[in-house]
């Protein structure tokens, strides 16, 4: 009985934990890749311990892996993985136009699960990708349960796809993404510009503070309605809308083009002169026109975003829209919040006071820190 | 599950992945300043069991198709799995069988190995297709009958389990054809006598190896706990302990019994360098929030960090240890108890009906609360551990 018992005993334990075993994180690798144009930007990091595993990187097997013992196997780091990763372009029958890709820099970054070799790539298709295709082979030869994760950046849009050994080739679109999904990504953004984009709702703001106001005899004075006070904003807005419009679609179709420095500067510039007319007030009665004519600068402001986010040839209109849609939502959320509550405080001294000149020397302030740093490009406030 | 909530799931599941992966990628990279900086700490070359390892590895690679060779060294990764809780070695194993692993009939030892890999990734209807091949051809294949119980007792198929420990009889040592009943007995309506049964069968095979006895006291432990015999249970987990270098199971069980008993210092101190492990992570940082450490919500970041990992690669592994993550330390018992039903569809240990219950209770969820009474009444299991909150499902569901 003896043997037996001693050779069956290891075997069967095994058999009966191995359900609890999986409590580890597995073997994963994050793949990002950007497509514009022929180009093909890419960042990929894997797990050190997996690359020590597939081609040794810990030299002198202490167990401690120093970034001289990575640094000093860059090279072969930089060969195994290109030997794992194919992108191409089809070219009919099945078969892919190459993109040769290549490790532009090495990097580390910290996951949850321990330290990752990070590998910039760089690929250069023959020709514009509309479809990407994508062969990845990491480490299944030494781990079958490893998976790569993929994030696809097609300017505003992204997708992810997940590559393990059943499904190590794919053919991923990267241009005809549905039209309705692509326009609301570029909503989103145009919310979203709106809403980290300081600089604009501090404008917005230093037009909308003394709207529920009228000027009369050197004074500020109570509108009487909320309908009065609706129909001043609606024109500010409105005429900021227009402006804007203008100037993001001549600048985002090429028509027109500023440099970056001088628009940012000259927007900061408008933020102040905007607040200082509350302090001091020059114009009162058309404040609309100031809105528009400063909405055509902060236009410039936006095309820059747009433009950096990168706009696909096939539905330039769509995205411009899109973006432009994305802006406005994002100022009417602005003003929906800001509307009922100026007008419910309007008549206090509390709002002249503390709201309209307190906040409006704040807004000059913060105004002319942009404007010197965005000047003189230093960093004082970040924003 | 209706066709709505699928999609529902799908959707959401979706979205969690794109900000996942946003997340994924946020952060900076960087290069160190100092060269001599440690960026990682992997298994050192000196250690006899890598080495050993290693030296298996190399022999297979010379010779791929050496089925000996490779059912060698799959078997010594499942058993560094078990023993580092590291899903790595497993995807090791698999690439050892390689040559096998896609045939229809491999070889039985193929077969045995490739089941336990697949129940290690939940594909338990894949393990018993590849168990039951082996048995067709070899009705005494201890291995096969033992893997195939196993599987049936996580699945909640007591009856079939219980038929499947009593073919080991005559075939296998009978400490181990006890250890299999009483497992089931034990959760099935007969609890003080399966333990009763296990530890005399314990004490007269004092030859056992010891990791067979570091295997059943672990088990016999579990009983007590549930069973309410607080000493008994302390007792047996400290002599388990005490043996060969405690897994990650065993560590799991005690810090769970002793957070059960308020006892969350030994937990912190059992767990501290265990964190790499996402279990016993869990119960590290459920400990520390019942000290209320300030470090409770670094490790909670930490380890919401790889369940989103786990959620990037499409792993249901996790849902029950994911489940007490958010009823536990995030305090959505929405998500939690929602995780919950998942997980029991595929697993119904005592450990997944405990956090069945526990999340019907906090979140009020009647189906699940449902659920949980249901299988209780119909197996009978006694659990004083959960034996209260049990009592506040039942007069939640008594209104109604």
């Amino acid at each position: 009985m003896m043997p037996r018992w001693r050779a069956a005993g290891l075997g069967l334990l095994l058999a009966l934990f191995t359900a609890q075993a999986s409590a580890h994180k597995p073997s994963d690798s994050y793949l990002t890749l950007k497509v514009a144009g022929q180009q093909v930007d890419g960042q990929w990091d894997i797990a050190l311990r997996d690359l020590d595993m597939a081609i040794g990187l810990d030299a002198d097997g202490n167990g401690e892996l120093t970034w001289d013992e990575v640094r000093a196997r860059h090279p072969d780091i930089a060969a195994y993985a290109l030997s794992r990763l194919a992108l191409g372009v089809p070219a009919g029958g099945g078969k892919a136009e190459p993109c040769p890709l290549a490790v532009t820099s090495h990097l580390l970054d910290d996951h949850s699960d321990g330290a990752y070799a990070v590998l910039k790539l760089r690929a250069t298709c023959p020709n514009a990708v509309n479809t990407l295709d994508i062969d990845y082979k990491l480490l299944f030869d030494i781990d079958p349960q490893h998976k790569g994760l993929l994030r696809l950046e097609h300017g505003a849009l992204t997708s992810t796809a997940i590559f393990a050994p059943d499904s190590a080739r794919q053919l991923l679109r990267v241009a005809d993404a549905s039209r309705w999904r692509q326009f609301f990504d570029y909503v989103k953004h145009g919310v979203w510009h709106i809403w980290i984009g300081f600089d604009h709702i501090l404008f917005l703001l230093s037009l909308l503070l003394p709207a529920v106001l009228i000027r009369r005899e050197g004074r500020w004075q109570a509108r009487a309605t909320l309908r009065a006070s609706s129909i001043e904003v609606l024109k500010i807005v409105t005429a900021f809308t227009l402006a804007h419009s203008i100037t993001l679609t001549l600048a985002t179709l090429g028509v027109v083009a500023l440099p970056s420095r001088v628009v940012e500067s000259a927007i900061a510039l408008s933020v102040a002169v905007a607040a200082l007319n509350n302090l001091w007030p020059v114009i009162t009665r058309r404040l609309a026109l100031l809105a528009f004519a400063f909405g055509l600068l902060h236009g410039f402001g936006f095309a820059s975003v747009l433009l950096d986010l990168g706009l696909p040839q096939s539905s330039l209109l769509l995205s411009l829209v899109g973006f432009n849609v994305g802006v406005e939502l994002g100022q009417l959320a602005i003003v929906a919040a800001f509307l009922p509550l100026a007008f419910l405080a309007r008549a206090t001294a509390f709002y002249r006071k503390a709201v309209l000149v307190g906040g409006s020397s704040l807004i000059v302030a913060i105004a002319l820190v942009w404007l010197s740093e965005r000047a003189l490009d230093l960093k004082i406030i970040t924003a | 599950m209706n066709v709505v909530s699928r999609l529902y799931l799908n959707t959401l599941r979706a979205l969690a992945l794109m900000l996942a992966l946003a997340g994924a990628c946020h952060a900076t990279p960087y290069i160190p300043a100092d060269g001599r900086q440690v960026v990682e700490r992997l298994p050192s070359r000196a250690n006899p069991v890598q080495r050993e390892l290693q030296q298996l590895r190399a022999e297979l690679s010379k010779n791929p198709n050496d089925v000996t060779r490779a059912t060698a060294l799959a078997q010594r990764y499942i058993e560094q799995a078990r023993l580092e809780g590291d899903p790595r070695y497993l995807g090791y194993a698999q690439a050892a069988l390689a040559p096998w692993w896609t045939l229809p009939q491999p070889s039985e030892q193929v077969l045995v190995l490739r089941a336990t890999l697949r129940q290690g990734t939940h594909q338990f209807a894949e393990a018993l297709a590849d168990l039951d091949t082996v048995l067709a051809r070899d009705s005494g294949n201890v291995q096969a009958r033992l893997t195939r119980a196993t599987v049936q007792m996580v699945t909640g198929d007591y009856a079939g389990a219980r038929a499947s420990c009593m073919r080991l009889y005559s075939r296998a040592p009978q400490l181990i054809v006890q250890t299999c009943l009483s497992n089931i007995g034990s959760v099935n309506g007969d609890a003080r006598a399966s333990f009763d049964k296990l530890k005399t069968a314990l004490d007269q095979h004092p030859d056992a190896t010891p990791e067979v006895r570091t295997w059943v006291q672990t088990l016999l432990a579990e009983m007590a706990a549930r069973l309410g015999d607080d000493a008994n249970a302390d007792a047996l987990f400290k002599q388990a302990m005490a043996g060969v270098d405690p897994d990650s199971y065993l560590l799991g069980a005690y810090s769970d019994f002793l957070l059960d008993r308020g006892r969350a210092v030994e937990v912190t101190r059992l767990l501290k360098d265990k964190t790499r492990i996402d279990a016993l992570l869990l119960r590290y940082a459920i400990a520390l929030k019942a000290l209320r450490s300030d470090d409770a919500a670094i490790q909670a970041d930490s380890l919401r960090l790889r369940f989103d990992a786990a959620m990037l690669r499409g792993d249901t592994v996790h849902q029950r240890e994911q489940a007490r993550f958010e009823l536990a330390l995030r305090g959505d018992s929405k998500t939690a108890v929602r995780l919950a039903m998942l997980n029991w569809t595929v697993q119904k240990e005592p450990a997944d009906l405990r956090i069945l219950v526990e999340t019907a209770a906090a979140s009020g969820d009647a189906g699940a609360a449902r659920t949980a009474l249901d299988w209780i009444a119909k197996t009978r299991i006694e659990d004083r551990t959960i034996a209260p909150t049990v009592e506040k499902l039942r007069a939640m569901k008594a209104p109604a």
